[in-house]
């Protein structure tokens, strides 16, 4: 991919330290649309707390966030929302008593005449949404703790659709869906890609970040190891990057 | 995933169930709240019965002591809307009835001693005055909690434990330990009794407005739901459910307005003796009722009430949504003081005197009937209508164990313990069986 032009995000110069440790230090990573930036590295590598730094989740210590070439101040998560970041996290950011379209409103409810809510307008969203991303969807009333792991994925991923989302981050989207919920989500992501969304991927799966991204963006220990474009690189190479902290000839 | 709905349609959609299972899906009425309510009619049952059998009539369902029992019920089910709040959110408030005492205080020594200077004895502006100052003093009071809890990051048990004692002393301090009465005039019928009700008409008034808003909430439901084109109720369970509601507010008045003024009272004020002057609805079971239709459409229309039940559910998936989870935390523990500050109003109305002993021990009445009416301590989970309703089966007990003659104190509290522990017991066989 021939990345050229203003990136989508720049986040330069990186770091974030909790009582002494570094758990971000110095680090510098950008991203095109439509493109896909997998990010990897062991447990404690700080790829989401770096990334937690673009989604307002926390604040940097130190460098700067710039958004298509203006710099941006994202200090809580409705910042990082005005720019439309979105994210999906591993934890699965779900209100678990609540039902799909609370869930996919919340925090940005559709309010009538007076400022009460409509629920009804926000299920007559969700429906349509859902129609689109996964039409096998019929729990719309229940709460979302009476739904699957993919299930749940889906309204969470809807909710960043749903709200034009140029910047997606996403946290390991399928570590608790199993293979036909992991094929559902890949494409999903080739069709938001398409669309023109960038879309951070965070991952542990070697094979679904050769699958998924476009680059590969490497972190131990804090600190950035390098960046590959994944289709001039092997499986190997990315590991060696990952557990040895070893850069690959290819890698910038 | 340990919180379960208290809403949800569940089940498939097999045509071989019966007339009941089918009345229940059609109308879509909370089986929860069905099952409480017949607990209810049991608890009125059961002791008037036994009164019959042992006691040699049946004093519980009458009309006297029905309008006794929902002026009783109106102090501890104003605070228990505002606890669900506070339980939904993982938390707990245990000075609620510390607040009452001093909140009880402040507004006993303004009417009493200090207004009157200003505005002479009986001033219509009295109060109103005294009311405003004393839900004042229960919003800071909660908001003060409220900023300890979220901003200072003090539990919640903590803090209104230490709120539990300070206030109480407080409101012994206030006046050296004196009683404060008699309140003022107008102030006094907020508390209920003969004439702080609104007598027949106005009772035939509150429910024939009544009947109007449950047809037209049931209508507009019906329209918004065709608007959008989702299944729609069958037309029978409509009105199934406008018979339901507009029977039970009826057959309250028809209750409250059986229940004449005693012969006392009618000496005093000058009426022969033979005349029927109806109570009707206690302005105190009136506040109530606001109280829970405004909180009810709190926390099921505003963003505020689904911000709340967020918070419950996942605290950090609602901080990450952009909600300012500490700032609902102390709105809350203010709404919670401010309810508090009513309690009180109604409570010293009611005995005609402010003492620093007012509400002791009423945080733990409050808390056992939001629990009771399905308030889940793990959060998440809670129902306006499910605390009032729990109030409602607390108080029940309380009066049912005095009028059975065992109303020493002893059996009273047995009886209250154990059916607390019972129905917590019951709900959690409940949520599981409808998971």
């Amino acid at each position: 991919m021939a990345n050229s032009g203003t990136p989508l995000v720049e986040l330069r110069d990186i770091s974030i330290a909790f009582g002494g440790i570094k758990a971000v230090d110095h680090v510098s990573i950008d991203l095109y649309p439509g493109e896909v930036v997998g990010l990897l590295g062991h447990n404690g590598a700080g790829k989401s707390t770096l990334i937690k730094c673009l989604s307002g989740a926390y604040k940097a210590d130190a460098g700067e966030i710039l958004i298509n070439g203006e710099k941006a101040e994202i200090s809580n998560p409705r910042d990082a929302r005005s720019y439309n970041i979105e994210t999906i996290y591993q934890t699965l950011a779900l209100a678990d008593n609540l039902d799909a379209a609370s869930n996919l409103f919340l925090g940005r409810e559709i309010v009538g005449p007076g400022g009460f809510l409509d629920d009804s307008a926000m299920e007559a969203e969700t429906r349509k949404i859902m129609a689109r991303l996964n039409p096998n969807f019929r729990k719309f009333n229940v709460p979302v703790s009476a739904l699957s792991g993919g299930q749940r994925q889906s309204v969470a991923i809807a909710r960043a659709v749903y709200f034009n989302a140029k910047i997606l981050i996403m946290d390991e989207p399928t570590a608790a869906l199993g293979p036909h919920e992991t094929q559902m989500v890949a494409e999903l992501i080739q069709e938001l890609k398409k669309q023109g969304i960038g879309i951070f991927l965070i991952e542990h799966d070697i094979h679904a970040v050769m699958d998924l991204c476009d680059r590969a963006v490497v972190m131990k220990n804090g600190q950035r190891v390098g960046t590959v474009n994944v289709n001039e690189v092997t499986d190997e190479d990315i590991l060696g990057m990952i557990i040895m902290g070893k850069k690959p000839p290819q890698a910038v | 995933m340990t919180d379960t709905p208290t809403h949800a349609p569940q089940g498939s959609s097999d045509a071989k169930l019966g007339p009941i299972a089918r009345f229940i899906r059609g109308t879509e009425l909370d089986t929860r709240m069905l099952g409480m309510v017949g607990a209810l009619l049991l608890i009125w049952f059961g002791f008037h019965i036994y009164g019959a059998l042992f006691n040699g009539g049946g004093v519980f369902l009458t009309p006297r002591n029905l309008w006794n029992l929902s002026v009783q019920t109106s102090m501890t089910g104003i605070m228990a809307t505002g606890m669900v709040l506070v339980i939904i959110t993982r938390n707990i408030d245990l000075s609620v009835g510390s607040i009452v005492g001093v909140t009880g205080m402040v507004m006993g020594l303004l009417q009493v001693e200090i207004l009157p200077q200003y505005l002479g004895l009986g001033h219509p502006a009295i109060w109103i005055v005294t009311v405003a100052v004393g839900l004042l003093t229960g919003i800071l009071i909660g908001a003060f909690h409220g900023w300890l809890i979220a901003y200072r990051g003090i539990p919640s048990f903590i803090v209104t434990l230490g709120g539990l004692m300070v206030w109480r002393g407080m409101a012994f301090l206030s006046a050296d330990g004196r009683t404060i009465s008699p309140v003022d005039e107008t102030f006094g019928l907020l508390g209920g009794g003969p004439h702080g009700s609104v007598g027949a008409m106005g009772s035939w008034i509150v429910g024939i407005l009544g009947c109007a808003a449950i047809l037209w909430i049931l209508r507009s439901g019906r329209a918004s739901r065709k608007k959008h084109s989702f299944a729609l109720r069958p037309m029978w369970a409509e009105y199934a459910l406008a018979a339901l509601g507009c029977g039970t507010l009826l057959g309250a008045v028809l209750m409250v307005n059986a229940y004449p003024w005693p012969k006392g009272i009618l000496k005093q004020e000058n009426l022969p003796v033979d005349a029927v002057v109806s109570h009707g609805f206690a302005i105190p079971v009136l506040i109530l009722a606001v109280v829970g239709i405004l909180m009810t459409i709190l926390m099921t229309r505003t963003r505020f009430g689904r911000y709340v039940f967020a918070i419950g559910g996942n605290p950090e998936a609602a901080a990450l949504s952009g909600i300012n989870t500490r700032w609902v935390t102390l709105k809350i523990f203010a709404l919670m003081g401010m309810l508090s500050g009513l309690a009180a109003v109604v409570a010293s109305a009611r005995l005609n005197s402010a003492t620093n002993a007012l509400g002791d021990l009423d945080e733990l009445y409050v808390i056992a009937s939001a629990v009771v009416g399905g308030t889940s301590l793990a959060g998440g989970v809670g129902t306006i209508y499910g605390a009032i309703i729990g109030a409602l089966v607390m108080q029940s007990l309380q009066t049912g164990m005095v009028l059975i003659g065992f109303g020493d104190g002893s059996y009273r509290k047995i009886v209250v313990g154990v059916a607390l522990v019972l129905a917590v017991y019951l709900d959690n066989l409940y949520r599981k069986k409808t998971k």
